[in-house]
């Protein structure tokens, strides 16, 4: 939470109720969305309604033993974080306190009340390095140099966008906190490298522009059949059990951006331990350096108070916005939307507003697509080009799609990737519906996949789509007759089918090697079983029964294919390209 | 501390009273009736003029002349170590005759969250002996992994299957005592659930390790809204300030959330789904995540919460939201209960998300991983081919379809049939699932690396069953 600046504190509200997170004020002077603290402890509030001389408050904090008549002060400021270097390789809660720091003031590994620190260290010295000289003239948004926030990333410090710039008259290169002052302009305006923005306030671009690149995610079923596109927006809705954490964080470690923003939004604490735990000790598939350099975790679990975990996301895709602002793409992932809409449900009855669907408020809709529009491929406006993917996990109750947190977001998102219960079942993972799912990015990716992967990368695809669609309508007859009762070539089909399951479509997020595979490998792979599927047919044709065909002894190894290291694997799927030619000719 | 007597209104387990003076929210109530009895109850609301009491006890017999005191602090349980042992009420009170209760402290029972960044990630297996939960959903210290359960069926024999047998081999071997002191906090059960869960802990001499707190069917419904905190709060204290490794039964959710509901339309609350209340996501989180382990700390909280869900609907909102909170679940099932398997756990629903980082070399053994992805993969297979020989027979079906048939029957019989009493080690079940995994040819074996199938293989099973 951004509380750096000095706001003078005006005491000027009572408390007049309290019920759970929601507290009403009297006599309050407090603007709306402004940070306000509430009762004896000083619990962080922020307002939502202004009725009369009634201020209704959201608590950010556990309000048991807060009573009436207690003293609430306003900040006369709105929700924001600070940003600067510092952030990466840090984890947060809802508001932007770093966990690492509430720890030590604290003294206790329980979440005491009242205690606030500021978003980035402000004792910390950075190397700031120039990039203007003095003289030049600088406008909003332009960098005026970089500090070496992480091995992965240069932090660009940028003139903040509510300046209007000038020439930079002094300007030095040398070691600065966030709060001194790095350069000089003639306006007498001095820029510092920390920043400060309100949250549910978009920041600046001048231009949203259609992506063109994909978001490589090293997930097969992603990058072969469904991708995103980096700027764009995806959305994984699933039951229970399906996989959505472990999705969300292969996408986390392995997907190509340069920034990933990931926010455990009223999730499990040991999810978040474990991304804490492991991320630091694996490697950026781009640069081989930790993952923490490249990340950004925002921590509010299910039992942290409900109104930060509604100010979460918003804390999260304005961290995001920033690195965008640099230039980098960002990849931000939500897990999940529903707990966030959930808070919105909680905080809303508790107002008493009157209920849309679902006991949801009425504003549901409209906050989820304005969230995901904060997405895009962007034209920022000091010249550079930056975008934010965003991935957000859903959690429909009873696995039901139905519901309105998945339909609204459907509406607005343009990758879909279903979960579905049923694979999961049967440890099919990721278990990504491949017949439910969709991507509308495709026909834009596609000259990128063209260009650096295949130039037949999309037939390829459509040839897997078109079997994957056949096997579909073949296992309804098959569920009725059996497999035995089916034709030899729709048999074949099915054989066929089932090593793209096997082989393609599943994936181990455990594996060392599988975990992760290139595009280049999830081309061959597919290739490979395309090449048996054509040899076959053509040994069906000559005659061979289909019994002989599926039991050549190099078709088991297309499953060994994921887990072979990715610098064998070219030879690896050579190799058993020919050796299953070769036996499949000599069969007629 | 100022006594009212201003009672406005009492509806169901509310009371409402006018106040001249601020109460905190949350805060201890105490109101006497008439007749002399004293009811607790904690403040839902709280306003300049008036506050809304919800009352654990119930409000037969409070009239408007009942006074109300406001104790000035919100709900405490007295902790101590001599807990261990004790048999306590719905409200923490003891009812085991025993000697007054000296706290050492006495905590706040709402608990505060852990700080995610505070927590240790648990991944010490716990040996249950139940081949079904140990070989494919394991169990680790510190993990919240819920039953999810039916009326009818026998959750209960499971739980303390549970509660019996689990160890942690690892240490055990180190020479370290790994016995789990056990929690148990009872929410609505009657007193013949009651008495086999005490009898059971006084046969087996559990009870000395034990904290049990009873809130029984006929008991205050609004009561069971504080029984779990109190028992979690003994839990928190137990595991982070006395380093027992703490083991927490709570049953049953089920009816802890119909209290959560009551006291929501009691309020005049906007419901959720099925007229639960909104939050009982938030609510439950808050019971839930108090499992876990603390960097530095030794002790550690697992919890078995259990619950029976309403028409064996996984859907309902009770085992839909404790499904997204908890790492996995149990799923206790009618049909395997009638063919008679004992536990009648159905693996296929059921999930232990903790599972991977507790297995493998070192931990258990490295074909863990492999054997159970194998066996899920198999059992799911079998299941498909039931179906369809209800409608071509056997006959129809070919040789590998049949494989599978007899499978899952097998899997059924040997592997997920064991008894309650049977504890079984983690190379026992092993060995049993690689004997299954051997009556399926070698090339369907996709999901276990070509050295273990070396290794534990068994070529002459599947002989015998093609020469059938």
């Amino acid at each position: 939470m951004s509380q750096a600046t000095d706001t003078t504190v005006r005491e000027d509200g009572v408390i007049e109720s309290v019920s759970g997170p929601v507290v009403t004020a009297r006599d309050l002077d407090a603007k709306m969305n402004d940070v306000v603290y509430v009762g004896d402890e000083g619990l962080m509030g922020e307002v939502i309604e202004i009725e009369g001389n009634i201020t209704t408050i959201q608590v950010y904090e556990e309000t048991s033993g807060v009573s009436p008549g207690e003293p609430v002060e306003s900040t006369g400021a709105p929700l924001s974080v600070d940003l600067g270097p510092g952030m990466l390789d840090t984890i947060y809660d809802g508001v932007q306190r770093p966990l690492e720091v509430l720890e030590e003031k604290m003294g206790s590994a329980f979440l005491d009340r009242g205690v606030d620190a500021p978003g980035i260290d402000l004792g910390r010295t950075w190397e700031f390095e120039p990039e203007v000289e003095e003289g030049d003239d600088v406008e909003t948004g332009d960098v005026v140099g970089t500090v070496p926030e992480t091995a992965s990333i240069d932090h660009k410090v940028m003139v903040p966008p509510d300046s209007e710039g000038g020439e930079v008259v002094a300007i030095e290169s040398g070691n600065f906190t966030v709060e001194e002052t790095v350069a000089e302009l003639d306006s007498g305006e001095e820029i510092q490298m920390r920043q400060e923005w309100p949250v549910r306030q978009e920041r600046p671009t001048v231009d949203k522009q259609t992506p063109t690149e994909p978001l490589t995610s090293g997930q097969r079923i992603l990058d072969g059949l469904f991708p995103l596109a980096k700027g764009g927006t995806a959305a994984i809705p699933g039951p229970f059990g399906s996989g959505k954490t472990v999705t969300q964080q292969s996408l986390a470690k392995f997907a190509d951006a340069d920034i990933v923003v990931y926010i455990g939004c009223g999730e499990r604490g040991n999810e978040m331990t474990e991304v804490i735990d492991d991320f630091p000790e694996l490697p950026d598939p781009q640069t081989g350096n930790p993952l923490m350099d490249r990340t950004c975790l925002i921590a509010n679990t299910s039992n942290m108070p409900v109104a930060a975990r509604e100010s979460c996301v918003y804390t999260g895709i304005t961290i995001a916005e920033y690195y965008r602002d640099m230039g980098y793409d960002v990849a931000l992932m939500a897990d999940s939307t529903s707990r966030w809409a959930e808070a919105m449900r909680e905080i809303s009855s508790r107002l008493e507003e009157m209920p849309g669907e679902e006991g949801y408020p009425a504003y549901l809709a409209a906050r989820l697509s304005a969230f995901y529009e904060r997405a895009g491929y962007f034209e920022n406006i000091n010249g550079t080009e930056g975008s934010i993917s965003v991935i957000g996990a859903v959690s429909p109750p009873g696995g039901d799609f139905s519901e309105p947190v998945t339909q609204n977001t459907l509406r607005i998102v343009k990758t879909f990737w279903a979960l579905d219960s049923d694979l999961a079942e049967r440890r099919h993972f990721p278990a990504i519906n491949w017949n439910d799912s969709y991507s509308l990015y495709r026909d834009q990716l596609d000259p990128w996949f063209a260009e650096n992967v295949a130039d037949d990368w999309a037939e390829q695809r459509q040839w897997a789509i078109d079997t994957l669609d056949e096997d579909g309508e073949l296992q309804e007859v098959v569920q009725l007759v059996g497999k035995d009762a089916l034709p030899e070539d729709q048999q074949l089909t099915l054989e066929v089918a089932r090593y793209l399951k096997e082989a393609w479509l599943q994936q181990n997020a455990l594996h060392e090697v599988d975990r992760y595979c290139p595009p280049e490998k999830t081309y061959r792979i597919l290739g490979a079983i395309k090449t048996f599927n054509d040899e076959a047919f053509d040994a069906l044709d000559a005659g061979v029964p289909v019994d002989e065909i599926t039991d050549i002894d190099a078709l088991p190894r297309l499953n060994r294919i994921g887990t072979t290291p990715d610098d064998e694997a070219d030879d690896f799927v050579d190799d058993i390209e020919s050796d299953m030619t070769e036996q499949l000719r000599s069969l007629y | 501390m100022k006594e009212y007597q201003t009672i406005t209104e009492i509806s169901g387990p509310l009371v409402f009273v006018e106040t001249d003076e601020p109460v905190g929210y949350d805060e201890i109530v105490e109101i006497e009736t008439a007749d002399g009895q004293t009811r607790r109850g904690q403040v839902l609301d709280s306003t300049s003029e008036h506050v809304a009491i919800q009352v654990f006890e119930g409000t037969e017999g409070i009239d408007r002349q009942s006074s109300v005191t406001f104790l000035g602090e919100t709900m405490k349980m007295p902790v101590t170590e001599d807990l261990l042992g004790r048999v306590l009420d719905g409200s923490g009170n003891p009812i085991d005759d025993g000697p007054d209760i000296v706290p050492e402290e006495r905590r706040d029972i709402v608990g505060e969250a852990i700080n995610p960044y505070s927590r240790e990630y648990p991944e010490d297996f716990i040996q249950t002996g139940v081949s079904v939960i140990d070989g494919m959903n394991t169990l680790v210290r510190g993990q919240k992994l819920p039953i999810f359960s039916a009326s009818g069926l026998p959750h209960n024999e499971l739980a303390l299957q549970i509660a019996r047998q689990a160890s942690v081999p690892e240490e055990e071997e180190e020479g370290e005592d790994t016995e789990f002191a056990v929690i148990f906090g009872a929410m609505g059960i009657t007193a013949e659930e009651a008495n086999e869960f005490m009898d059971d802990f006084e046969r087996t001499g559990a009870l000395e390790r034990s904290v049990v707190f009873m809130n029984l069917a006929n008991d205050p419904a609004v009561e069971r809204t504080i029984t779990p905190r109190l028992a979690l709060t003994t839990a928190e204290y137990l595991a982070f300030d006395q380093g027992y490794h703490v083991l927490v039964i709570l049953t049953d959710v089920t009816n802890y959330c119909e209290a959560l509901r009551e006291i929501g339309a009691a309020r005049e609350e906007v419901p959720g789904r099925r007229g639960y209340p909104g939050y009982m996501y938030t609510d439950l989180a808050q019971l839930y995540e108090r499992a876990g382990r603390i960097k530095g700390q030794g002790g550690s909280i697992t919890q078995i919460p259990i619950l029976t869900m309403p028409s064996d609907d996984i859907t309902h909102p009770i085992p839909d939201l404790t499904g997204y909170i908890t790492e996995g679940q149990i799923l206790v099932d009618r049909g395997l209960n009638s063919q008679g398997i004992q536990p009648p756990v159905d693996p296929l629903p059921s999930l232990s998300r903790l599972m991977d980082d507790g297995i493998g070399e070192g931990l258990t053994r490295g074909d863990h991983g492999g054997v159970s992805d194998q066996l899920y993969a198999a059992y799911a297979e079998g299941e498909d081919k039931r179906d369809l020989v209800q409608i071509v027979g056997r006959e129809a079906l070919s040789e590998r379809d049949n494989r599978y048939l007899d499978f899952a029957e097998a899997f059924e019989e040997q592997f997920v049939q064991q008894g309650y009493n049977t504890d079984r080690e983690i190379d026992e079940t092993l060995d049993i699932g690689w004997d299954l995994l051997s009556m399926l040819p070698e090339a369907e074996l996709n999901r276990v690396d070509e050295d273990d199938i070396e290794e534990h293989y068994q070529d002459d099973v599947e002989a015998e069953v093609t020469a059938d």
